[in-house]
């Protein structure tokens, strides 16, 4: 494996013992993750995100299997050696969880007190993360007087306190807002491209991976079904669990397709296309009308991204008109039937 | 009867029931707040997950908490006796209050401590908190609303047990009442106390709660 991956998983493997017997959470899970990037790791609920997150900083122990940080075999640490790495690896949640009964500064500084910082250099520290995060003005509010998203910019100042490598994100924005969703991804950018922390991110939704992810894992059912670059999965999903992500808020394409048997097409923008009304154009050069069943698509920088599904037309001979109008105009498509996945 | 020599042994109870009282609650803690930190440590979900030191702790709280005070009060005499040399007086009466409260209060210190956000202690130990450090400066401060509100129950109950040694001549206002209302049938001695007892339990109880409510920053 290459030098440059700062987390590499091999064969990880996590049973949990219930009453009902044992569940397997995770089957021979293999990832490297790499210096400086945004990593994704995405799946429906239930299929193991939340405890492969925990694996990496051993918040659950793997049942088989390594995790390497650094080169450095995690699962073999003992007690005090596993807490001063974790001091490298911070971690946001879904529910912040931040002490209720500190104020803001004082939830920032308690990464520091617990390693023995001194109080005038950790109240330094935590002034600079709260300016970095946008909150100075709140440092004496209690959590309960702050926003989510405001509670979620102080667990991201918490877990930098200590200047870690890597910063794993639990469903961090999975309680909040779109609007508030999009300024906590633009601040983990932020601080990803400043700082140059490894950031892992886990959530279900697609929209936060396309946001600020380079690569992405997609787990189904404990195992990992595919990982490559966000852009190639995006575009070309392959295996079916990709597949439901990918398209328009993970329904099957047979939803799609299923009306009244005419088939349907997703259709790509992938940034290669200039924002023209490509399918008004194609509807008037072929003259038949379709169907617009889904679009999400944004302009950036006059680029189209994003994607439609459209229902085509019954006739044969037509729909061949209207992919060669596609192909020609170089878009990504694909004929999307009820067989797919 | 309004003389002084009442005055002043309403004066003397009221003392000896505040110092009983306090008295108990004090070391009740010193034994019953670590043995709810062991408790909650050692539980299933614990941060040290330990069975069969929480079963051994569970059946000792329960056995203990079963025996009606009236009934220890006088098992332990002997054990009493070993220990401040009487068994009646207010400072004998301290020894069966700390044995039936400490297990007492080791329960309200479980629930109010197992009340914790898990995520706020599981981020603590994403940050490489320790064990001592999880307890001290996460559970115990995050909990301290609630402590102290089971504080203000546990003095309260202690006060109405420490009444109860009036049975035994423990000495307080409880003493007073069996003494006067019982024996002697003198019903308006007994309600004074009645009074006086139902006045400091408010107070107790109402510094409890304020105290919790204006140290909780839960509440904007």
């Amino acid at each position: 494996m290459s030098s440059d991956s700062i987390i590499q998983i091999q064969s990880l493997e996590k049973t949990f013992q219930s009453k009902s017997g044992t569940v397997q959470a995770l089957k021979d899970i293999n990832l490297e993750i790499r210096r400086g990037e945004i990593f994704g790791i995405i799946g429906m609920s239930g299929a193991g995100k939340s405890t492969l997150v925990r694996c990496i900083n051993l918040l659950e122990r793997p049942t088989a299997g390594r995790v390497l940080f650094d080169g450095m075999d995690m699962t073999q640490l003992g007690g005090a050696q596993l807490r001063r790495v974790r001091q490298s690896m911070g971690m946001i949640f879904q529910q912040f969880n931040l002490l209720m009964q500190r104020t803001a500064e004082s939830n920032i500084r308690f990464p520091l007190e617990i390693t023995g910082v001194s109080k005038r250099k950790a109240k330094a520290r935590a002034e600079e993360l709260l300016e970095l995060v946008g909150l100075s003005d709140k440092a004496d509010a209690y959590p309960s007087q702050l926003s989510g998203g405001q509670k979620q910019r102080v667990a991201i100042a918490r877990a930098l306190a200590p200047n870690p490598k890597v910063l794993l994100c639990d469903e961090a924005t999975s309680a909040l807002d779109p609007t508030t969703t999009a300024s906590i991804l633009a601040l983990l950018k932020d601080i990803n491209r400043r700082l140059g922390i490894t950031i892992v991110v886990i959530t279900h939704q697609m929209s936060v991976i396309e946001e600020i992810c380079n690569r992405v894992a997609i787990i189904d059912s404990s195992r990992i079904a595919e990982i490559g670059d966000v852009e190639d999965i995006f575009f070309h999903p392959k295996t079916a669990a990709a597949q439901k992500l990918v398209y328009p808020e993970g329904r099957h394409s047979e939803t799609f397709s299923a009306r009244d048997s005419a088939p349907c097409c997703r259709i790509v923008f992938d940034g290669n296309s200039s924002f023209e009304p490509v399918i008004a154009g194609m509807v008037l050069e072929c003259k038949a009308p379709v169907n617009i069943m889904y679009a999400d698509t944004k302009d950036i920088d006059g680029k189209a991204y994003g994607q439609i599904v459209v229902q085509m037309p019954k006739e044969e001979a037509v729909r061949e008109k209207m992919l060669h109008y596609l192909k020609l105009r170089g878009l990504n498509f694909e004929e999307v039937s009820g067989d797919v996945g | 009867m309004w003389d002084k020599s009442v005055f002043d042994m309403l004066v003397v109870g009221m003392g000896e029931t505040l110092y009983m009282t306090l008295v108990s609650t004090l070391f009740a803690y010193a034994i019953g707040l670590p043995l709810g930190i062991v408790l909650v440590m050692c539980a299933k979900d614990g941060i040290h997950p330990c069975t069969w030191l929480y079963k051994t702790l569970d059946i000792i709280v329960n056995i203990v908490r079963s025996i009606p005070f009236l009934i220890l009060l006088i098992a332990v005499m002997p054990f009493t006796r070993q220990v401040v040399g009487t068994t009646i007086g207010p400072t004998a009466t301290i020894v069966p209050l700390v044995l039936a409260s400490a297990p007492f209060i080791a329960r309200l210190v479980e629930s109010s401590m197992v009340e914790v956000d898990k995520g706020v202690i599981e981020a603590a130990q994403s940050m490489g908190a320790s064990s001592g450090q999880i307890i001290f400066k996460v559970m115990l401060p995050e909990a301290k609303p609630s402590l102290i509100v089971g504080s203000a129950i546990a003095v309260t109950t202690i006060l109405s047990y420490s009444a109860m040694a009036g049975i035994c001549g423990g000495g307080g206002l409880g003493d007073i009442a069996i003494r006067y209302g019982y024996y002697r049938y003198q019903t308006n001695i007994m309600m004074l106390t009645l009074v006086l007892l139902v006045v400091v339990v408010q107070i107790f109880q109402e510094v409890g709660f304020r105290a919790a409510t204006r140290g909780d920053r839960r509440k904007s």
